[in-house]
């Protein structure tokens, strides 16, 4: 089995709210100081299911990252969790894209690599949440897609894939190769070990530019968009929190609740 | 070359009706016709669904495309990109909204790229620009710490809408329309998933989405004992039981309850926060909420910049007596 696992370093989402900040004049997330970025979220349950997969079947796990300013602590984290080489799109020409131009340079990279069996994805980025790149990526190579699935078991060259919907779940049967985006549902993406880190430590990624994956710089990152960003803001919250107290806590519970009678929310 | 025209709803149906999500956007996709001063047009996709083109003329559509086949019955990404793929090129709107759900999610980004356009996901906000008459979609970024706002050159151009975020117009059954049947023309061969089976969540009790009272925990709740007691909070004030990531990523709860941007967005009028931080991510799923009422034990926690009441204690010592209290409340 060869699985190929799309990875995105971000800003980390986990920072304090607070902690966001805007640069109006570019457009972009100010990343706060001190706060290291990391692999998004949902990219990270992709890691692990493609992990599972290779423990059940046997197989290789190729990990991509499209970027600049790539930590190679953060982006070889797939590495340290088990994946077995890393591939990085690393170019000033690969940046600030939107869906559709990241989404076709992924793919001309994934045609590159060529031999593969399973595409995973995160179901969205933790930064522009766009959650589209899977099924970019799907169209653009004539995959079948399934999106938004909890559980992927591999038999007979066929997925059977657990996929979340609104009221439940779904069990949706998909011939390989196939792309497959990942959710929270999933199992939990396990901590590398100290063997797995030793040994990303070791391993040199594969850099490719657009000339390597033949794409004009036309075609991707901020060239490549088909879509503009006018505007990033963060709207107005205006809430004035009344703090309930008391002698004790049981006070405090007690008053909070003849407020809440008062102002007729109970 | 033909032009593009006129805004087209993609209308799903629950249960024998237009799903609320769909009246909704046909009550943001009328006023947006009317921006434009074009047409309004609905489609409705899947199986014995002919009889709801009424229900979407009273609801604003100037005209209805139907497409009903049994292989639309159940969603599957081929067989719908296929249909809508076809709808698009013959009706060629220049803006095509769908709803945010499962089959939202997953159809407009591949329909997106098939069209060789693109669509924003999630938007809570769609407005035509008066210079350039093109659609401005907003939608949250960055785990809903903040919005962003885009515009596309190409056609059509494709919004994903948000559940709760647009109005539907008062329905008119004397709104009069036309109906017009494609034929889906798709060849089962190229469908290339298999549904094996559905499993519909065990969720007893109000549906969160539908709650008017909802009591929420965190990962401060600790384990799944823990959320006994919101249970109990939430039965007696007749609400629903939700939480934040980490209680369902951890098992103590079912994932069905999780709020958030990636989980149930729900609009209570009493949203009750117990040791949850007030994560962007959580908060894009609960801001639709009235009024907010946190206990935690952080002061500098999220939650208070967001709620309207607050407790800064341990939730552990003060829920039990917070319970009791209501309780006393409700009876006398």
């Amino acid at each position: 089995m060869n699985i190929i696992v799309c990875v995105k370093q971000v800003i980390d989402p986990e920072a304090p709210p607070a902690s966001f900040k805007i640069d109006p004049a570019t457009n972009k997330a100010i990343p706060p100081p001190g706060v290291p970025p990391v692999i998004s979220t949902f990219d990270e349950y992709a890691v692990e299911a493609a992990l599972r997969i290779k423990e059940a079947q046997g197989g290789k796990i190729t990990a991509i990252s499209l970027g600049t300013n790539l930590l190679r602590d953060v982006v070889k984290k797939p590495l340290s969790m088990g994946a077995d080489d890393l591939v990085l799109l690393e170019d000033e020409a690969f940046v600030d894209g939107d869906s559709w131009s990241t989404a076709y340079a992924l793919a001309m990279a994934i045609k590159k690599i060529g031999d593969y069996d399973l595409v995973l994805c995160g179901r969205q980025a933790a930064d522009w949440d766009t959650g589209q790149v899977g099924s970019g990526i799907a169209e653009i190579l004539g995959l079948p897609s399934v999106t938004i699935a909890k559980k992927i078991d591999i038999t007979d060259g066929k997925a059977r894939v657990e996929r979340v919907v609104a009221d439940g779940y779904e069990v949706v049967e998909v011939s390989l190769p196939a792309l497959i985006t990942l959710s929270n549902e999933h199992d939990e993406p396990r901590y590398p070990n100290i063997k797995g880190i030793m040994a990303a430590k070791r391993k040199e990624p594969i850099i490719w530019k657009p000339a390597d994956i033949g794409v004009e710089p036309s075609q991707i990152g901020a060239s490549g968009r088909h879509t503009k960003l006018l505007k990033l803001f963060q709207p107005v919250r205006e809430a004035k929190c009344d703090i309930i107290e008391g002698e004790t806590p049981e006070e405090a519970a007690a008053n909070l609740a003849l407020k809440l009678r008062e102002a007729k929310m109970l | 070359m033909a032009e593009y025209k006129g805004v087209l709803v993609h209308c799903e149906a629950t249960e024998g009706k237009l799903a609320a999500i769909a009246t909704e956007l046909l009550g943001c996709g009328r006023k947006l016709a009317d921006d434009l001063g074009q047409e309004l047009y609905a489609v409705l996709t899947g199986s014995e669904v002919s009889s709801l083109a009424k229900e979407a003329i009273a609801f604003g559509a100037d005209k209805v495309y139907v497409v009903d086949d049994p292989l639309l019955k159940d969603y599957q990404t081929d067989p719908y990109l296929s249909a809508m793929d076809k709808v698009v090129k013959q009706v060629m709107p220049q803006i095509l909204i769908i709803g945010q759900t499962s089959i939202g999610r997953d159809l407009a980004p591949r329909l997106a790229f098939k069209l060789e356009t693109a669509v924003s996901l999630d938007c809570v906000e769609l407005a035509i620009d008066s210079n350039s008459k093109r659609l401005l979609q907003t939608k949250p970024v960055y785990g809903g710490n903040a919005q962003a706002t885009y515009i596309c050159e190409s056609n059509p151009q494709i919004a994903t809408v948000r559940a709760k975020t647009m109005s539907p117009l008062e329905p008119d059954s004397s709104r009069q329309g036309e109906v017009i049947t494609i034929e889906a023309g798709i060849d089962p061969s190229t469908i290339r998933t298999r549904v094996l089976e559905k499993v519909p969540e065990a969720i007893e009790g109000i549906k969160l989405e539908d709650a008017e009272v909802i009591v929420s925990g965190g990962r401060g709740i600790g384990s799944a004992e823990g959320f006994k007691q919101l249970e109990e909070l939430a039965k007696i004030l007749k609400g629903a039981v939700g939480a934040t990531r980490p209680p369902c990523d951890n098992g103590w709860v079912p994932d069905g309850l999780q709020i958030g941007l990636t989980g149930k967005i729900v609009a209570p009028s009493l949203y009750i926060a117990v040791a949850l931080s007030g994560s962007s991510q959580h908060m894009s799923g609960s801001s639709g909420s009235k009024t907010i009422v946190a206990i935690n034990k952080d002061p500098e926690a999220n939650i208070f910049r967001v709620a309207q009441y607050g407790i800064v204690e341990d939730w552990k010592k003060v829920l039990p007596a917070f319970t009791a209290k209501v309780k006393e409340l409700l009876a006398g």
